[in-house]
């Protein structure tokens, strides 16, 4: 699927995200957790945490493991790889990553 | 009866009756179920009201210990062992030729291996008035209970022995808080392990102490006193009066059995054992305080242990278990100060020579007896600093060769350089590093192997350190050494961003006076961080720095509970506790609680920590919940935060009828005062208001009790998973003395402990344990006391209410909702009624699964 293919929501502001954090989203009645690494990139994922089934991901902790970029589920605390959604200790309980992009200070997710 | 696994080919069931269920009739019994030997009906008679427990640590029932925390008994040792204990239970007879004993109510119980491990009395000399009323030995936990209810009623008190146990007794009196006095025979005091010049050094620290020591003097007699209850008339004519007096002058083997049923005796008394701990009649065994071996009786609990092992062994059919004699080596701390006696103490051996240090400014004696040759370590005594002994002992034992100028071992180091010390690879693994225990250098090798590479684990494994503790420092030495060895080089690293331990990530932040993670990223990490350093740094800044915790680049550092203000629930909703300080609230308090849990429609409950906990708010309600408790005069009560929880209280003297202080009153202002503190991790307080401890400080990280002179400190108890009594720090304080130590010691525990580490399990692997801790939080041994009040005066002049910073502030306010692009709830969050209350709805109870997650 291309880019001109996605079907893509404007969320929030780029601003309305504190560096480092996330938030979560409404896209197409699906609860998405979008992301913002330093100033200017993100990445969206599911939100809802399989383990629990609570939707809590954006509320996680973002760091680093070597060299990929995970949030830890505030609930028990299991990595999600913020590129693929793969659950780095459990990866029966991987989630799904969505496409997002930045177009006039906008945020934009598309789901995959 | 539950009975260990039987293999049906070996013999049937050995009868073996024990007689005493002291330190090291357990230790026997321990032995035995854990070799494991089929067939065993083992049946235990114990003359005390109670199971073993620990005569070692008894001055220690003074100090706030019960006789549960004493008990030696793992909680089901018995039914797991299948072992049956008769407490109160004496024996009245034995019949050697029936292999039977007789019980006073004329049971009979046949044998086919007695035990007899009745242990010692004290002697008291035979003079007249030593059976008057509130005179009394020390042996038994009644013993000790009979003392403190004389102790209420006297101003004085006075124990007659100067040697170690006598020592002993007169910490126990000046605990009551006696006038203490100690008599002894013989011309200085702890004869047996102590020269004359240590004598002399160990008799001016007591002293200082306030313990009045009377050298040289036999009593005659005991009458009536002039100034107090007794006169004691020594044989020079002196006097001296007491209300009470404690005999401690040595202690007798109870081998009466041995005598009345024809079994020898050693030339001292003591039941006659050969290497296999077996009387004359080999069916009868003695072990302990009881047995004498080549005539010598040994008054340690080691060499019991060693001889209860060995008897256990060889009646599971171990033939070559032999009991070699036993060192009499002792280190203990009497009153604070260190005493330790090795080897050939007095220089007895011919030929052999003395190297001796003083110094009497500090009251500190060392002397070392070295063989003829110069080349082996005969002996040692240790008076006022016993840093060498872990050393020394090791050297005598192993007959490690000397360096060429021993005297270095025991002189202070002028210029910095190290000690000619004995790094752990000197030893041999077979070097017994914990004598209590039996514990090898090579054990605790293999239990490094194991994965035990803390001390705490370690003493969990193998149990080295864990008896007297004397040992601890050498174990941790050997220990490092071992995993330096295996290259587990002793990483503390916090996570892959920071290769630095937590304390020292601190001190960085602290001297560095850093403010921001990015700054200490730049600075010292690598990476983004993660969810162990961004944590870890946002509560050292708090601690350090005291900033609002949502504040800017804060905000990103704080995991959910933090970045919420409340804590996190399995189905996404928070947990709301309001401050309710030292348990108290108003009725209308009480009402407007009421009403916004109903107004929200939360679920409530009081908890553990005497509050009132409100559940199942949504992200985007916490606001609105905290602005109306806010108006209604609550504050947070951050049960969300690794910081200050509750202060626990009893209602105190103000409404109980036995309360000797104003528990509540203490309780609010202590839980005013640190509220807000962040720590490595949570930290809770109580405080009761008499030794009915109806607060249950002890199980606390702090715990305060009043006394009828002012507050007793106790620190890092614990509750929950492993649950820890928290000890004696310091006594009857005044309220200004009490803060300012309580200040020391968590600006200390926040400074030094480890990430999410409980005081209790900080102070199991500080190294020196108790004591240093009082030397570095009473003595100011390290010079910062002052500054970790200055700390902590910050952390309080700071202090802000986390919820209404965050509700008056807009930016802040808004992130917390559920949508960042909606106003919608979240859907997924059911609830169903329980007990007329709600609850989150279980997974088979929710109508719609895929809320939020459409296919």
């Amino acid at each position: 699927m291309t880019s001109e293919t996605l079907s893509w929501t404007a969320v929030c502001a780029a601003s309305e995200i504190l560096p480092n954090t996330g938030v979560c989203a409404l896209v197409e009645g699906r609860h998405v957790a979008v992301f913002r690494i330093g100033d200017s990139a993100f990445h969206a994922i599911d939100n809802i945490d399989p383990k629990s089934g609570a939707s809590v991901l954006s509320r996680g902790l973002i760091g680093s493991l070597g060299e990929r970029v995970v949030v830890a589920s505030p609930l028990y605390k299991n990595h999600f790889d913020l590129a693929t959604g793969e659950c780095l200790e459990e990866p029966q309980h991987s989630v799904r990553a969505h496409a997002v992009r930045i177009d006039n200070n906008i945020v934009q997710v598309a789901l995959a | 009866m539950v009975k260990p696994p039987q293999d049906l080919t070996v013999r049937p069931d050995m009868k073996i009756v024990l007689v005493g269920h002291g330190m090291v009739g357990h230790k026997f019994l321990e032995a035995l179920h854990e070799q494991k030997t089929p067939g065993l009906d083992v049946t235990v008679l114990c003359e005390e009201p109670r199971p073993a427990y620990d005569r070692v640590h008894l001055s220690e029932f003074f100090a706030g210990k019960s006789a549960e925390d004493l008990s030696l008994v793992e909680p089901g040792f018995f039914e797991e062992s299948g072992f049956k204990l008769r407490l109160n239970t004496r024996l009245s007879a034995i019949d050697r030729r029936k292999k039977t004993v007789t019980l006073p109510d004329g049971e009979v119980l046949a044998y086919d291996k007695l035990v007899l491990a009745t242990g010692s009395y004290p002697f008291v000399p035979p003079l007249k008035g030593s059976d008057r009323e509130n005179c009394f030995v020390y042996r038994t936990i009644e013993d000790l209970e009979a003392m403190t209810a004389a102790g209420k009623h006297a101003r004085s008190g006075v124990v007659v022995g100067g040697g170690l146990l006598g020592l002993e007794c007169a910490k126990a009196l000046r605990d009551l808080g006696l006038e203490t006095h100690v008599v002894e025979f013989a011309p200085r005091l702890m004869t047996v392990q102590v020269d004359d010049e240590g004598g002399r050094i160990l008799r001016n620290k007591i002293e200082e102490l306030g313990v009045k020591v009377h050298t040289s003097r036999s009593t005659t007699e005991i009458t009536n006193g002039m100034t107090a209850r007794h006169r004691m008339v020594f044989a020079d004519g002196s006097r001296l009066e007491a209300d009470m007096i404690v005999f401690s002058a040595g202690i007798r083997p109870r081998d009466e059995l041995a005598r009345t049923n024809a079994l020898p005796v050693g030339a001292r008394g003591g039941i006659a054992i050969d290497d296999h701990c077996r009387s004359s009649d080999h069916d009868v065994y003695a072990i302990g305080e009881c047995a004498a071996w080549n005539d010598q009786i040994f008054g340690l609990v080691a060499p019991g242990y060693d001889m209860a092992r060995i008897a256990a062994a060889h009646i599971g059919g171990q033939a070559d278990a032999r009991f070699t004699g036993a060192d009499m080596s002792t280190k203990l701390k009497l009153m604070g100060v260190d005493v330790a006696s090795i080897g050939d103490a007095h220089g007895k051996t011919a030929g052999s020579r003395s190297f001796r240090y003083t110094d009497e400014a500090k009251q500190i004696y060392k002397k070392i007896v070295v063989s003829p040759d110069g080349k082996k370590l005969l002996g040692a005594v240790l008076i006022g600093n016993a840093d060498e002994y872990g050393t020394l002992l090791q050297m005598c034992l192993n007959g490690i060769t000397l360096p060429a100028d021993p005297e270095f071992l025991i002189l202070p180091s002028s210029d910095g350089k190290a000690k000619p010390g004995l790094g752990p690879d000197a030893l041999p693994d077979s070097a017994q590093i914990c004598s209590c225990n039996n514990v090898t250098k090579g054990q605790i090798c293999a239990a490094v192997g194991d994965g035990a590479t803390t001390i705490g684990a370690m003493k969990t494994c193998t149990k080295a350190g864990s008896t007297c503790g004397g040992c601890v420092p050498l174990v941790t030495q050997i220990m490092k050494s071992e995993m330096a060895k295996r290259g587990m080089a002793v990483n503390n690293h916090l996570c892959e961003h920071f290769p630095y331990s937590r304390q020292e990530l601190y001190h960085l932040i602290r001297v560095g006076q850093i403010k921001s993670f990015s700054e200490l990223l730049d600075k010292h990490g690598k990476g983004l961080g993660c969810d162990i350093c961004k944590p870890t740094a946002a509560s050292i800044f708090a601690s350090c720095w005291n900033d609002f915790v949502l504040k800017g680049e804060l905000a990103s550092l704080q995991d959910s509970n933090d970045y919420f203000l409340g804590n996190i629930q399995k189905d996404g909703t928070y947990s709301v506790v309001p401050r309710m300080p030292g348990g108290e609230v108003t009725p209308d308090g009480l009402i407007a609680v009421g009403q916004i849990a109903k107004k929200y429609g939360l679920y409530t409950k009081v908890t553990g920590g005497a509050r009132v906990d409100m559940f199942g708010a949504r992200v985007e309600q916490l606001p609105l919940i905290w602005e109306e408790l806010i108006a209604a005069g609550f504050e947070s009560g951050h049960a969300y935060g690794k910081a200050l929880r509750t202060v626990k209280s009893c209602v105190g003297s103000t409404w109980c009828r036995y309360g000797v202080d104003d528990s509540v009153g203490l309780a609010v202002e202590l839980e005013n005062r640190y509220k807000g503190l962040r720590a490595p991790h949570k930290i809770k307080f109580g405080v009761s208001g008499c030794t009915r401890e109806c607060a249950e400080a002890q199980g606390k990280d702090v715990g305060i009790i009043a006394t009828e002179r002012g507050w007793n400190l106790y620190v890092c108890g614990n509750g929950g998973m492993k649950p820890r009594h928290a000890e004696l720090i310091a006594a009857d304080l005044s309220k200004a003395d009490l803060i300012r130590l309580i200040d020391r010691f968590l600006m200390f525990y926040v400074k030094t402990a480890d990430r999410l580490q409980r005081t209790s399990t900080w102070r199991e692997n500080l190294e020196g344990g108790l004591d240093y801790l009082k030397q570095v939080l009473i003595g100011d041994s390290l010079g910062i006391s002052a500054e970790l009040e200055a700390q902590m005066q910050h952390v309080v002049d700071t202090y802000q209410c986390e919820w209404k910073a965050a509700v008056t502030n807009p930016e802040t306010r808004k992130r917390f909702r559920t949508f960042v692009n909606s106003t919608e709830a979240d859907k997924r969050i059911v609830f169903v009624e329980e007990r007329g209350q709600v609850r989150p709805a279980r997974a088979e109870e929710r109508l719609e699964e895929t809320e939020g997650q459409p296919a």
